[in-house]
C-alpha cells in the first residue's frame, strides 16, 4: 500500500465542487457514496460542453455535427470497452444504468434460453434490482428463482451454491460487490465454478466498476452491467457488457429508432450488436460524462483509489468498534469501503436524521436489500460509503458526531 | 382546545427553540412520553405505509369524537405521531377533515425533515383525514 499525501486528496478534493459547499452550516461529509458519487468538474464540463458546442442527433446525420457527435459517442464506446477489457466496443450496449441493464438482459436473456422447469440463481445478498428481474422472468416462463444463502459475516456460501447449480440452471446473476455490507464477491470462482457446468453468469457490477480495476476477459463472465452515476459519472447512463455470442441470439428489448435494419409492414430485421439493444435517441450528453468519468479514474490510477479506500475502510472499521454499542453488520474479509452498522438500543432513523444535521450524509434502511435484512433478522441499518475523495478527517467528524447522537437518546 | 388553538399553541412551543438540537431533544422526550398503544392494535392494518421506520396509528369512535393512539419504532417519528395525536384526538371527524394540515412547515420541522421521512408524515397526516372522512360518512349513514 503506498502512502498518500495529504495535499493529494486536497487537490483530488478540489475536482468536486459539491465537496465544498456547506449543509446546515456545516462542512458536507459524504458518506453516501453507494447511492451515488459525486461528480469531478470534468464530468460536469463534458455535459455542458457537449450541449454549447456539439449538440446533434447520432447516428443518422451527413451534416458535420452529427457525425462528429456519433464519433464522440462512439469513441466512448471504445473507452469504455478497453476500461473492461471487453475484446469488442459492440459488446458494450448503453443503457439508462445498472437497473436497465439488468432489465434487458433478464427480459431478453430469458425470452430466448429460459424454458419451463429452467431455474436462475440469485443470491441473498442481492439489491433488488438484480431479484426482481429475474423473479418475474421465472414468473413469465415458468422456471424457478433459487437463491444462494448468505453467512452472517455477509459472504455467500458457495459449497450451496455449488449444489443449486443442475443442468437446468440459465443463468446465475451475483452482484461484484454488496452495496449494502460492502462484502466483495468471489466473482472469479464463482464463473469458473458455474463455466465447469455451462451455466452463463452475469455480475451486477453497480458497485464494482468505481472500487477497483474490472476485466471481464480476464474474469470471462458472460455479462457485467454497470452504472456511471457511482462511477463519478453523470445519472441515467450506464452499460451492459455481453459476449458477442449471447448477444446476437438474444431478442431485442426495446424496439424502434436506431435499432432498426429495415422496415416493412410485412417484416422489420434488426440492425447489428449493440444497436439491436438501442432504441430510440440515446443520452448523447451523459454518454460524454461518462467518458470524462472514465478519464479521470484513468488519470487518477487504481493504485491511488484502492489505496485511499482501503485506508479509509481500516480506519472508520477500527474508529467505529472503539464505540461502546456499535455493531458492524458485514465483516466478510473481502470489503470496499462500505460499512453498514447499529447503534445500540437507537434506531437507524432517529440516528440517521440527528447525523444530517452535523453535516453528515450517510443512508439509512434496507438500502433495497429487502430479503438479507430478512436474512439478518434486522430492519436496516446505517451506511456509510467511502469514496477516494474521503478522508480520515471526516471519520473522526463522523464518529465525534455518533457520540453526540449517543448523548442525545441517552 | 380547537384544532386551531393546539397547533398555535405547538407553534408557540417550537418558537422557543433557537437550537435543532433543543428541538429534537424535545421531540425526543415527546416521542418518550406518548402513550403506546395497545399493543393488539400495533396490527399490520394499522401501520403505516411510506415510513423508514414502522409507525402504527389506530383510531377509536366514541360518541362522536375520534381518539386517536401511535407508536414508532424510531423515537423521533414517534414524538412526531405524538403532535399530530396533540393536535388531531378528541375532536369530531368534520373538525379533522376540514383542519388545516401546513403547521409542521410552520414549527420548522418539514423543513428539516427528508422527503422520504416528509412522506411518511405526510402519511401519517393522511391517514388520520382518511379515518375521520370515514366516520364522518358513517355519522350521515346513521342519520
Amino acid at each position: 500500500m503506498i502512502e498518500i499525501p495529504e495535499q493529494k486528496i486536497q487537490s483530488v478534493r478540489n475536482d468536486f465542487p459539491i465537496l465544498s459547499r456547506s449543509i446546515y452550516g456545516k462542512p458536507l461529509v459524504y458518506f453516501d457514496n453507494a447511492a451515488t458519487t459525486q461528480k469531478p468538474n470534468s464530468v460536469i464540463d463534458a455535459i455542458s460542453n457537449y450541449y454549447r458546442n456539439d449538440n446533434a442527433n447520432v447516428h443518422r446525420g451527413v451534416h458535420y455535427l452529427s457525425q462528429y457527435a456519433t464519433g464522440a459517442f462512439e469513441d466512448v464506446r471504445k473507452k469504455v470497452a478497453t476500461f473492461v477489457n471487453a475484446p469488442s466496443p459492440n459488446e458494450i450496449i448503453f443503457t439508462r444504468g445498472a437497473t436497465e441493464a439488468i432489465n434487458l438482459l433478464a427480459w431478453s436473456y430469458c425470452e430466448m434460453f429460459l424454458h419451463a422447469g429452467d431455474d436462475i440463481i440469485v443470491s441473498a445478498l442481492d439489491h433488488h434490482s438484480n431479484i426482481v428481474p429475474w423473479q418475474a422472468a421465472c414468473e413469465r416462463k415458468g422456471a424457478r428463482l433459487k437463491v444462494v444463502p448468505v453467512t452472517p459475516e455477509g459472504q455467500l456460501n458457495l459449497e450451496v451454491l455449488e449444489q443449486l447449480m443442475t443442468e437446468r440452471t440459465k443463468m446465475v446473476a451475483i452482484s461484484h460487490i454488496s452495496n449494502t455490507l460492502g462484502t466483495i464477491n468471489p466473482i472469479a470462482e464463482i464463473i469458473a465454478m458455474a463455466h465447469l457446468k455451462n451455466i452463463p453468469v452475469f455480475v451486477d457490477g453497480a458497485q464494482g466498476l468505481s472500487h477497483g480495476p474490472v476485466d471481464v476477459q480476464k474474469l470471462d463472465c458472460d455479462f457485467y452491467a454497470f452504472s456511471a452515476h457511482k462511477m463519478y459519472g453523470p445519472m441515467g447512463i450506464g452499460g451492459l457488457y455481453g459476449k458477442t455470442s449471447w448477444l446476437v441470439e438474444m431478442p431485442p428489448y426495446q424496439l424502434g429508432g436506431e435499432m432498426i435494419d429495415r422496415v416493412t409492414f410485412e417484416k422489420t430485421t434488426y440492425n447489428e450488436i449493440p444497436y439491436k439493444f438501442e432504441a430510440g435517441t440515446p443520452n448523447v450528453a451523459d454518454v460524454m460524462g461518462l467518458g470524462a468519468a472514465i478519464d479521470y479514474l484513468n488519470n487518477l490510477g487504481w493504485d491511488f483509489i484502492t489505496s485511499q479506500e482501503n485506508d479509509l475502510l481500516k480506519y472508520a472499521t477500527a474508529r467505529l468498534q472503539e464505540i461502546d454499542g456499535i455493531t458492524i453488520v458485514g465483516t466478510s474479509a473481502q470489503k470496499a469501503a462500505i460499512i453498514s452498522f447499529l447503534i445500540e438500543g437507537i434506531h437507524f432513523f432517529d440516528a440517521g436524521t440527528i447525523l444530517d444535521h452535523f453535516g453528515i450524509a450517510v443512508r439509512t434502511g434496507n438500502h433495497c436489500t429487502q430479503p438479507l435484512m430478512e436474512v439478518l433478522g434486522i430492519s436496516g441499518t446505517l451506511r456509510a460509503s467511502m469514496a477516494f475523495y474521503n478522508t480520515r478527517a471526516e471519520i473522526d467528524m463522523l464518529v465525534d458526531a455518533i457520540h453526540k447522537v449517543k448523548t442525545l437518546f441517552a | 382546545m380547537t384544532i386551531n388553538e393546539t397547533i398555535d399553541q405547538l407553534i408557540n412551543e417550537f418558537n422557543q427553540f433557537d437550537d435543532w438540537m433543543d428541538k429534537y431533544n424535545y421531540l425526543i422526550e415527546m416521542g418518550r412520553s406518548v402513550p403506546l398503544i395497545d399493543e393488539t392494535q400495533k396490527t399490520d392494518a394499522n401501520l403505516i405505509v411510506g415510513c423508514q421506520s414502522r409507525v402504527w396509528l389506530s383510531s377509536e369512535y366514541k360518541e362522536g369524537i375520534i381518539y386517536f393512539t401511535a407508536d414508532s419504532d424510531a423515537v423521533i417519528t414517534k414524538g412526531i405521531a405524538y403532535l399530530l395525536i396533540r393536535v388531531f384526538s378528541g375532536h369530531t371527524p368534520t373538525e379533522i377533515v376540514e383542519a388545516e394540515t401546513g403547521f409542521l412547515d410552520k414549527i420548522g420541522l418539514k423543513e428539516h425533515l427528508s422527503p422520504t421521512r416528509s412522506n411518511g408524515l405526510l402519511s401519517m397526516v393522511k391517514q388520520i383525514k382518511l379515518y375521520a372522512f370515514a366516520y364522518q360518512v358513517k355519522e350521515k349513514n346513521s342519520l
